[in-house]
C-alpha cells in the first residue's frame, strides 16, 4: 500500500489560500501530479483583459510541486519551499481553467528538485514553466536516509 | 492607486512611505493560510506581485507628470515575464508588508525587486526577483 494516499490526502479538499482559489486535485500518477485552478473573476490581475493574476497561478503551481515531491518518496513531509521560479509564457485565457502539472525530478537528503507547467487546456501550448525547490529542515526525505 | 481583484482576496492595501511609495499592508487571515499558523507561498508571492506592479505603477505616473501627460502618464501596460521567489522565513500570523524596488526601468523591460517582511525590514520572509514587458502606447 501507498504511504501518501493523494486522493485520501484532497479527500477533503484544499484549505487556507489553496481553498479560497478553489484549488483542487485533478489527476495523479506515480511520476506526477496535476492540480486545477477555476477560473474566478475575483482572481482577476488585469481588469482591462480579464487576465488572471500571477499569484493565484504561482500558489497552484507550489502546491502541484510539493505534491510531486510527496508522491515521488510517498510520504507526507514537512518542507518548506526554498525557491521557485515562473515564465509566464503567454497570458492564461479569460473563463478557463488552469491546469498544473508538476514532477520531481529528484532528492537529495535535504532538498527536492522540481519542474512544472500549468496550461488552460492544452498541454502543447502552456502558459507558464516552473522550476521550484524544496527543503526539509529537519531529518532526511524517506528513501535517501544512510 | 487601483488594485486588482486579486489584492482584495490577499485583502492588502496600499500605504505610503515618507516619500510616497506604495507600501502593500496584508493582514493574517484564513484566506491566506496555508500549513497550520503560516501564510501559504502563493499569497506571500501574490503580495510582492502586487507590491512590484504598485511600484511600477509609481514610477510611471511620475514619468507623465515630466512629460506633461493629459492623464498624468500611467498610460503604459505591465505585463510579467518572469519571476524568481526566494522564501526566507516562514509567515507568521501577524500583519506582513511588502514593497517594490525598481532596479531599472527602460523603453521595454523593467527590473524589479520585492521583498516581503513581518516585524523588521531588515528581516524579510521573501524576496522576489521580476522582468516585467512595459507596453507604452
Amino acid at each position: 500500500m501507498s504511504g501518501f494516499d493523494l486522493d485520501r490526502f484532497m479527500a477533503r479538499g484544499t484549505w487556507g489560500h489553496g481553498g479560497r482559489l478553489g484549488i483542487r486535485l485533478h489527476a495523479h500518477e506515480a511520476t506526477w501530479v496535476e492540480m486545477a485552478l477555476p477560473y474566478s473573476e475575483d482572481l482577476i490581475g488585469d481588469p482591462a483583459s480579464g487576465v488572471l493574476a500571477s499569484g493565484p497561478i504561482i500558489a497552484l503551481m507550489d502546491m502541484t510541486t510539493s505534491l510531486a515531491v510527496w508522491r515521488r518518496v510517498d510520504a507526507f513531509v514537512p518542507h518548506a519551499t526554498l525557491d521557485l521560479r515562473i515564465d509566464y509564457l503567454r497570458p492564461a485565457t479569460p473563463g478557463r481553467t488552469v491546469i498544473g502539472r508538476a514532477e520531481c525530478l529528484r532528492v537529495t537528503r535535504s532538498i527536492a528538485f522540481t519542474r512544472g507547467l500549468a496550461h488552460d487546456g492544452d498541454p502543447a501550448d502552456p502558459i507558464a514553466n516552473v522550476a521550484a525547490t524544496f527543503m526539509l529542515p529537519q531529518g532526511a526525505y524517506p528513501g535517501t536516509e544512510r | 492607486m487601483k488594485l486588482p481583484p486579486y489584492a482584495d482576496v490577499l485583502k492588502a492595501e496600499v500605504e505610503r512611505d515618507a516619500d510616497g511609495a506604495p507600501i502593500l499592508v496584508m493582514p493574517f487571515h484564513d484566506d491566506v493560510v496555508g500549513r497550520p499558523g503560516f501564510l501559504q507561498g502563493g499569497a506571500i508571492s501574490g503580495l510582492l506581485e502586487v507590491a512590484a506592479i504598485a511600484a511600477l505603477q509609481y514610477a510611471l505616473e511620475g514619468e507623465g507628470d515630466n512629460e506633461g501627460g493629459d492623464e498624468g502618464g500611467g498610460a503604459a501596460r505591465i505585463k510579467p515575464i518572469n519571476v524568481t521567489i526566494d522564501f526566507m522565513r516562514g509567515g507568521r500570523d501577524k500583519t506582513t508588508y511588502a514593497s517594490g524596488t525598481i532596479t531599472r526601468l527602460g523603453n521595454r523591460v523593467a527590473n524589479v525587486v520585492a521583498t516581503a517582511w513581518q516585524d523588521d525590514p531588515a528581516k524579510p520572509i521573501s524576496a522576489a526577483r521580476m522582468n516585467y514587458l512595459i507596453v507604452r502606447d
